[in-house]
């Protein structure tokens, strides 16, 4: 099946910038994919290029449906958008922002009214209550699902979301998050989504395109994204991760032995890539961490000493930092309990070892 | 001193309204002095009898606004409409592409800022009069044009209509440009992209979006230039050569040649008060709310 999307070797220059450098990926049909990275890693150019709004670099190409869509107009391209401002149209009433779209199709007028009404049930805004009213006097989330609205009422093959959700208090978005997925399964329509958030992409996402100084650091599953980062830029903006440097040792039982600056080791499960001798980066995310008394570490762990630094209380789980060498820690992810039935035995000051299992590690590429 | 300021100035903190009267009275009061002291004598003097030597006479009569009636009168008047209008026009046709095109450009906004607001270093007085070096049959735009083998004869510029709206059109285009740059430089270029991706064209983009959100910048721009346009009286007195009147020149005229204050007066104040009824006018038209989608 020809992909939703296909951008092949697209650059885009920005005087002496480079805003996105020689990308390519492929969207397929009814995907919600996320492009995700901190500010200026060119994930909202890569989204105004797909628009049109700017165009590529000499070279590159941009295809929707099969079909170059590379010179063409936005109005030419058969898709929406919502933008981060919502960009209505602060003259027109809640009804005529959605009809918009439509009424440039030369829709005729009976067939316009009930699909303006259509789409703000589908975006849960009642039509009654809201289709004569002015954008501002409309909350940020109700202008948010009239941006919606007015995306969606021309049925495109695809929709562009730019941090549509960035504006809003954290319930909301939770919801608009489970919204926005179930409106593209139930639409079948394409989902290209701009987000700067780990979380939403990873809620959210069918595949995420990870960005980082105009490229893609690493393309794939939320799973395979949070579980498998490959690159310590990946591993530390999704979710979080603590890093063990080290050099390896020596292979035994199929895992690498890595030795660390003070003598000690860890183990490694085997893997391609790996020579001997050679500085290595590990990446484990803090749940998959234990922490245990020195003296009482399980054989299959690998195990750090070190010393309790902090105990953070954060509802869910429980933070223990512990310092195991100078300037160096590893954050400790526990489930709480029930501090006040069943508290943990570590305060801050205490001796303790931080163990983990060699098939925890995630070897990164780019040290 | 300075304690007995503190006090007083803490003593005025706790009184916002009386606040908001000491920083609006030193231009208030301006105001009154040069502003509704004169309207009032001039609507004063346009009901009292004419003095045998200039000035008025104390008495009310009407008859002034009664002469005022009179064709030959109500002629110039609409003439003057006219000639505002179409300024006002050729105002907005000019007026608007520069606004966009300033509000649009991030590198030479200051510049052209600049040369828009250049004119207003010199009076309008001497670019009425150095208009009139362009204009005339020996003026830089007859000689070019005689050089170049374009005409035979120099053509009749200066002295006619065509002059008039020249000058007065480039004396006001400013204040045209600069209310509606005003609006359009405010205009958040996402609502351009989302008409675009809408599926609206360049042209459906400006009629549907970019025009109805710069209206108070035109509104404002139509009003600052008809308003002067209808009592101005230096372009037709220099460029038309006094051929067609306008009532600036009737109104100029009563005051200075004919020493006919009242009359003056008179055709001053149904002037200002067509304008004012037009203005009220327009604002009531103004903010109704959302009209319901047609269909």
């Amino acid at each position: 099946m020809t992909p939703a999307v296909e951008f092949r070797r697209v650059s885009k220059t920005f005087g002496s910038t480079r805003a996105v450098d020689d990308l390519s990926l492929t969207v397929a049909r009814g995907e919600f994919f996320s492009l995700l990275g901190p500010s200026g890693c060119g994930k909202t150019t890569t989204l105004r290029l797909l628009a049109g709004f700017e165009a590529p670099d000499p070279g590159g190409a941009i295809l929707i449906d099969g079909a170059e869509v590379t010179a063409m107009r936005p109005y030419q391209r058969n898709l929406s958008m919502v933008f981060q401002s919502y960009a209505l149209f602060p003259h027109l009433s809640v009804e005529r922002n959605v009809a918009f779209g439509l009424e440039q199709r030369k829709l005729p007028r009976p067939g316009i009214v009930p699909r303006v009404r259509q789409a703000l049930e589908l975006v849960r805004l009642d039509p009654d209550t809201f289709s004569r009213r002015m954008p501002s006097q409309l909350s940020g989330g109700q202008r948010q699902r009239v941006a919606l609205a007015r995306a969606l009422v021309l049925e495109p093959a695809i929709l562009l979301l730019d941090e549509p959700l960035g504006a809003t208090d954290l319930k909301l978005r939770k919801e608009m998050q489970l919204e926005l997925k179930a409106l593209n399964r139930r639409l079948g329509m394409t989902f290209v989504y701009v987000t700067h958030d780990q979380e939403e992409a990873l809620t959210m996402s069918d595949r995420i395109a990870v960005m980082d100084h105009a490229r893609v650091a690493q393309l794939g599953t939320p799973a395979e994204i949070y579980e498998n980062p490959r690159t310590a830029f990946v591993a530390g903006f999704i979710g979080a991760s603590n890093f063990v440097d080290g050099q390896t040792g020596g292979r035994a039982d199929g895992q690498w032995l890595v030795r660390r600056p003070d003598g000690r080791t860890f183990r490694l499960p085997d893997q391609p890539g790996l020579r001997d001798d050679t500085p290595v980066r590990i990446a484990v995310r803090p749940e998959w961490m234990d922490l245990f008394r020195p003296d009482q570490v399980p054989p299959e762990e690998n195990a750090i000493p070190g010393s309790v630094r902090e105990v953070i209380y954060l509802g869910e789980t429980m933070h223990v930092i512990v310092d195991i060498a100078e300037g160096e820690s590893l954050t400790v992810a526990l489930r709480n309990e029930g501090q006040l039935i069943k508290p943990l035995p570590w305060k801050a000051g205490d001796r303790v070892a931080v163990g983990w299992l060699p098939e925890d590690c995630q070897v990164l590429e780019d040290h | 001193m300075t304690d007995r300021r503190r006090r007083f100035l803490a003593w005025l903190g706790r009184r916002p309204v009386l606040q908001a009267w000491t920083l609006i009275a030193p231009a208030g009061l301006w105001l009154l002095l040069f502003f509704l002291v004169p309207i009032l004598l001039m609507i004063g003097y346009s009901v009292m009898p004419r003095g045998t030597y200039g000035g008025v006479e104390s008495g009310f009569t009407l008859e002034h606004y009664a002469r005022f009636f009179d064709p030959l009168y109500l002629a110039i008047l609409g003439r003057t409409v006219v000639v505002a209008l179409v300024c006002t026009a050729l105002c907005l046709l000019l007026g608007y592409p520069v606004a966009w095109v300033i509000a649009r450009s991030r590198r030479w906004r200051n510049l052209l800022m600049f040369l828009v607001v250049l004119p207003f270093w010199t009076s309008f007085l001497v670019r009425t009069f150095a208009m009139i070096f362009l204009l005339r049959d020996t003026g830089l735009i007859n000689t070019m044009l005689l050089s170049l083998g374009l005409v035979e004869a120099p053509l009749t510029l200066l002295y006619t209509p065509f002059a008039v709206l020249a000058g007065m059109v480039y004396s006001f285009l400013p204040f045209m440009v600069l209310p509606i740059y005003a609006t359009l430089e405010k205009l958040d270029p996402a609502l351009l992209e989302a008409a675009s991706v809408l599926g609206a064209r360049p042209a459906a983009r400006f009629r549907r979006v970019v025009l109805p959100l710069s209206m108070p910048g035109v509104v404002a721009g139509c009003l600052l230039v008809f308003i002067p346009a209808l009592g101005s009286f230096l372009p037709s007195d220099l460029l038309g050569g006094a051929k067609q009147m306008l009532i600036g020149n009737l109104i100029q005229n009563q005051f200075a040649a004919a020493r006919h204050w009242p009359f003056g007066s008179a055709a001053s104040t149904v002037v200002m008060a067509g304008v004012l009824v037009g203005v009220l006018l327009y604002l009531r038209t103004r903010d109704r709310p959302a009209p319901a989608m047609p269909g």
